[in-house]
């Protein structure tokens, strides 16, 4: 393997991101719509989608939005979606902590879904990268998608002025989320913790302000923390 | 199409990007090499997965477009759309099915 400069790495990354364009593209394009049917202009849409940049938090915000939820509980919900991100940035942390300021500021603003998938698998297949190699294969992973989510978002926003209200939009959004939920049943704790998120969300349907939301959410992630627990004791002992 | 206080609009946008950012630098900006206790990771790892569900199963339940009443293309959509993506793990396909399977349905039932 002849990958040995800084720029070798980055269209590495290039490469491995590319596939992530035909998620980027139709959920970008989706984003857009959404926004303007829950009366965003096209500023706002904008806006919002460079500068939070991850849609899954941005689908809660404009879900919370349409049910009238307190302007408090919808940042602190779609933060919440968002925590994962924190996690991302501490897996990330080990490889590129040592990487001046400035790079890691703009790799933070960077840290998605996807640049973190392609990354840590290769950082961990080549453990002997430098710095500034995995910083170029880091920023090369996302190159592909970031342009093409923000003018997806902009073709969606145009394109959502044009959509009749008979078209029963009002479920295309709970039915993006439920097909983002399926994939992420990777182990016995993820089900637990989406499991027990249901049952506290329905029952707690009656608090106001959307509270039941992050009762519900807490519960979930606790349990999913639990369960994750019991699998490691019980993999001990046997 | 409503209209959305600019105001409250604005204040969302702002405190997502700063929050979200924020989230995103934590570790990687502050944290530098230090190690992180297992504890915290291990809620962070199940948030995502407990709030979408929580947002969206009120919602199949009791759909805001029928007045709360529990609808038959909309229940059948979300299932479809569930079972799609729990199965082949492929948002895009799961999307498009659960979709197909709501018109089609409030074509045949309207």
């Amino acid at each position: 393997m002849a990958f040995t400069t800084s720029k070798s790495y980055f269209w590495k990354g290039f490469r491995d991101g590319t596939p992530f364009i035909f998620v980027a593209i139709p959920f970008g394009t989706l984003f857009g719509v959404f926004a303007t049917e829950a009366g965003l202009n096209i500023v706002q849409t904008m806006a919002f989608t460079a500068t939070v940049f991850a849609g899954a938090a941005q689908f809660a915000a404009l879900q919370l939005l349409q049910e009238n939820t307190p302007t408090a509980i919808i940042l602190v919900s779609a933060l919440a979606v968002n925590l994962r991100m924190a996690m991302y940035s501490a897996s990330l942390t080990p490889y590129l902590g040592a990487a001046p300021m400035w790079q890691r500021a703009i790799a933070a603003y960077l840290t998605v879904d996807q640049s973190y998938a392609c990354s840590i698998v290769q950082f961990e297949k080549e453990p002997d990268l430098t710095i500034p190699q995995r910083m170029a294969y880091f920023f090369g992973s996302v190159a592909p998608i970031t342009p093409l989510w923000i003018l997806a978002t902009y073709m969606g926003a145009v394109l959502g002025t044009r959509i009749p209200e008979s078209w029963a939009l009002d479920f295309a959004l709970p039915i993006t989320f439920l097909a983002m939920i399926g994939p992420m049943m990777r182990t016995l704790p993820h089900v637990v913790a989406a499991m027990v998120a249901i049952v506290v969300s329905l029952l707690t349907v009656a608090i106001p302000y959307n509270l039941g939301l992050l009762i519900a959410g807490c519960a979930g992630m606790m349990a999913g923390a639990q369960a994750e627990l019991m699998m490691e004791r019980r993999k001990a002992n046997a | 199409m409503n209209q959305v206080d600019p105001v409250t609009m604005w204040t969302i946008i702002v405190g997502l990007a700063v929050g979200s950012y924020t989230l995103r630098f934590v570790f990687i900006g502050f944290v530098g090499d230090r190690p992180m206790p297992p504890w915290l990771l291990r809620h962070l790892r199940y948030t995502a997965v407990a709030i979408l569900p929580a947002l969206i199963a009120p919602l199949v339940v009791w759909p805001s477009a029928t007045a709360g009443q529990p609808d038959a293309p909309r229940m059948a959509a979300a299932a479809v759309a569930l079972t799609v993506g729990l199965v082949t793990k492929n948002v895009l396909a799961a999307i498009f099915t659960g979709a197909a399977t709501l018109y089609g349905l409030l074509y045949l039932l309207g």
